[in-house]
């Protein structure tokens, strides 16, 4: 039997998988937290490529190349703030409107 | 000084007519006190001025009003403004100053109680002031600024009691009448002015007799100045508005229409008198002839105490400007001064009587009154005798006078010339009937209206001392020493009659040859005692003719009226003057008028409607090319943008993830493309 091997092919699958997944939540959503949540999809989808091509990528001196994994923490850091105001956002817009619908959020329309 | 004196005088009235129009109602008695004091002091200071003032002195004060230099195209403009004090401005000063203040005395009474009392003295002031400054000036340009003052302001006193329609109408008669005659004057003045550059009478004359205004143009500036006359001296044929005017108050007519704004006229005439050629003269002989009949025969037939005392002022004013026209300077004149007393005690005189009867003027309504008003009759029997001529009186020397003059003309000129004189005894004894007509009718006989009657009395000291004055004025010896002969007074070496300064050829033939004594006076001379006799006659002749008929009741007056009814008719309808002109001219001017307003409504009218129509139509040509094609294009550019923006606003939803999805297809199809290339 052959043996599987992952490789950097299958992360970017996974993250390409994932990162379409998001999109979709984002296009198709109305509730405005599922938008978030597709937003959060469409980051940790670009976290795993970071992480996937720091560690397949070149080596410095036999060494992995950790700048990848760096910003996948900024890019959680980044999330988690992103996640915090958004969500504040969110809590206010149903305060005025009573809603969290985002199609029925338009009065700057009028 | 005189100068200053005299204008003095000249201000008086018009600071009586300030003061009367600004503070009149408070003053205590609404200030007549205050005007009528004011007119005595001109009185006195105007006696002042006629004593200092010789036969041939002159004192004249000019101020330069105007002084433009040598303009470039008008030449030299100046025009200085002056008062001139001779031996008429003399004369007239006092005859105007008397004749006023009297007036003003005699109105406490008449006017007493009237709702515009205060105005009534100061509408006198103005009018005063005005007169004096006729008399005083010695320019044309003044005279004539002066002469539409007295206009304006006798018609404010003939119209004094506008609220009753005949004073209105008759006010706007005298004053239009006047304008037309105005006009004449103007024109002459103008005349004058642009061929001698001058308003100032020496030197218009000094132009004159320097040959620089002759022939046509000099009698047409002479005749033009006298229609100013014959406006103001209601001369035929404007003579129609004077007995109208008598709808003003009774001392009004007295001081108007008797002794000084009528007067103007005769005044102007004597001043520019040395300018008139000879054929001016005969048509100023003429008019005065003419006027002087038509009035005497008019005043036969009225019945209205004042229409009477009206045409026979018409008809006396006809007698001096006849008497000027034939060249009796002196006795035109003179009579101007007689009468002014005489006419003007008639007026009080009626108006005493007006006084006495409540306002009633018609003379068939009176009679008997001489037992009741004793003073009042006799100082207008004395009147009477004057204007009549009877010999002792002051109008028998005037009168005598001027038919000496008549007569002097027609010996000279022969012909047709006698009818002056002819004319003139006629109206003499015209006068001396209708005159005794008057008084009879009044004074004698039984009262027609008893009840009237028994109310009347004689009139208080206020109107009783100035018919007194004015009796006591027509006597001969303020005139003449000599009862029966006025050359010999005073009067005649005062005003003698200037040196004609038109050119030889424009004088009466026998002016031509130079010599030292007129041949003229001469002539008036010798005729001097027939014109007497016969003056006599015709006087002492109508006299008789109205006591037999008013008095004795020898004839009956009403059967020689059914006898003559024709003429009669037509004295009693003034000779339909006035339908006349109502009847031609007026209505004439009327449908004249009515062309215009017609011509107007359809030939300008319809032109500017009809070119407001063109416009109409070619706005809305336009308006519709506008509509339809120029926004038809704009509309087109318009909807086509409206057709693709509904189009493509589709694709703008508002909605932030179908951006969302149009950008990933963007991007797909972007990928495509570039994986093409």
């Amino acid at each position: 039997m052959e043996q599987l091997h992952v490789g950097l092919t299958h992360f970017l699958i996974v993250s390409a998988l994932l990162f379409g997944l998001g999109l979709f939540a984002i296009v198709t959503r109305k509730n405005a937290i599922m938008i978030l949540m597709g937003i959060e999809l469409v980051l940790n989808a670009a976290n795993i490529n970071f992480i996937a091509f720091s560690k397949y990528g070149k080596t410095i001196e036999g060494l992995p190349n950790l700048d990848g994994q760096a910003i996948a923490i900024f890019v959680i850091i980044l999330a988690a703030a992103e996640a915090v105001i958004a969500l504040a956002i969110i809590l206010n817009i149903y305060n005025n409107f009573k809603t969290v619908n985002a199609d029925e959020i338009d009065s700057l329309k009028e | 000084m005189l100068v200053t004196i005299s204008l003095i005088i000249l201000f008086l009235p018009l600071l009586s007519f300030l003061v009367q129009i600004f503070f009149g109602k408070k003053l205590p008695r609404q200030g007549d006190w205050l005007a009528t004091s004011l007119l005595f002091v001109a009185l006195f200071l105007s006696f002042f001025v006629f004593f200092s003032t010789g036969a041939n002195d002159r004192v004249v004060g000019t101020v330069s009003w105007i002084d433009f230099k040598d303009t470039p195209v008008l030449g030299s403009f100046k025009i200085d403004l002056g008062i001139v004090i001779d031996n008429l401005s003399a004369i007239m000063l006092v005859v105007v100053c008397m004749i006023s203040s009297l007036s003003h005395l005699f109105s406490i009474k008449y006017m007493e109680g009237d709702p515009k009392y205060s105005k009534y003295y100061a509408y006198l002031g103005i009018f005063s002031f005005s007169m004096l400054g006729i008399v005083l000036t010695n320019n044309l340009f003044l005279m004539y600024i002066f002469w539409e003052l007295v206009g304006i302001s006798s018609y404010i006193l003939i119209g004094f009691w506008y609220e009753k329609p005949g004073p209105q109408y008759a006010s706007k008669k005298a004053f239009i009448v006047n304008r037309i005659g105005d006009v004449g004057f103007f024109t002459g003045i103008l005349i004058i002015y642009i061929t001698l550059r001058t308003f100032n009478f020496t030197d218009i004359f000094a132009g004159i007799a320097a040959g620089k205004l002759t022939g046509g143009w000099l009698t047409a500036a002479g005749i033009l100045v006298f229609c100013g006359a014959v406006g103001k001296s209601a001369q035929f044929p404007l003579h129609v508005w004077l007995p109208d005017a008598m709808e003003g108050p009774t001392p009004v007519s007295a001081l108007i229409h008797a002794a000084t704004m009528v007067a103007a006229g005769v005044y102007l005439v004597t001043r520019v008198f040395v300018m008139m050629t000879a054929d001016a003269l005969m048509v100023i002989a003429t008019i005065g002839m003419i006027t002087t009949f038509i009035s005497a025969t008019i005043a036969i037939t009225q019945n209205d105490i004042k229409k009477v005392l009206a045409y026979s002022t018409v008809s006396q004013l006809g007698y001096m400007i006849m008497a000027l026209g034939v060249g009796a300077y002196t006795a035109g004149f003179f009579h101007l001064v007689t009468h002014a007393a005489f006419k003007a005690c008639l007026f009080l005189g009626a108006g005493s009587v007006i006084i006495a009867l409540h306002h009633e003027q018609d003379i068939r309504q009176m009679g008997g009154l001489r037992n009741k008003m004793k003073i009042t009759y006799y100082t207008f029997l004395m009147a009477t005798l004057a204007i009549s001529g009877v010999p002792l009186t002051s109008g028998f020397l005037s009168k005598d006078s001027i038919l000496a003059g008549t007569m002097a003309f027609a010996s000279l000129r022969g012909g047709i010339n006698y009818i002056f004189p002819v004319v003139g005894f006629f109206v003499a004894g015209l006068t001396a009937f209708y005159m005794f007509r008057l008084v009879l009718l009044t004074f004698h006989g039984e009262p027609r209206n008893k009840e009237k009657y028994e109310h009347a009395h004689e009139s208080p000291k206020v109107v009783t001392i100035p018919l007194i004055i004015l009796a006591i004025f027509s006597f001969f010896a303020f005139y003449s020493v000599n009862p029966i002969d006025a050359n010999t007074g005073w009067f005649a070496k005062y005003v003698t009659a200037p040196k004609t300064v038109v050119p030889v050829e424009q004088r009466f033939a026998y002016e031509q040859e130079a010599v030292e004594e007129s041949v003229f006076v001469e002539e008036i001379h010798h005729f001097h005692y027939p014109a007497m006799g016969l003056s006599l006659f015709v006087a002492g002749a109508g006299i008789l003719l109205a006591f037999a008929f008013y008095k004795w009741n020898k004839f009956s007056a009403d059967a020689v009226v059914e006898k003559i009814r024709p003429l009669y008719n037509f004295s009693l309808n003034k000779w339909y003057f006035d339908d006349f002109y109502d009847g031609i001219i007026v209505a004439g001017l009327l449908k004249f008028t009515q062309a215009l307003k017609w011509f107007d409504n359809t030939i300008i009218d319809g032109a500017v409607n009809g070119a407001a129509y063109i416009t109409e139509k070619a706005a809305t040509g336009s308006g519709k090319f506008d509509n339809s094609f120029v926004d038809g294009l704009v509309n087109l550019v318009g909807s086509f943008v409206m057709f693709f923006g509904l189009i493509f606003r589709k694709i703008q939803t508002g909605r932030i993830q179908t951006y969302l999805a149009y950008v990933l297809f963007g991007i797909i199809i972007f990928y495509f493309i570039f994986r093409a290339l």
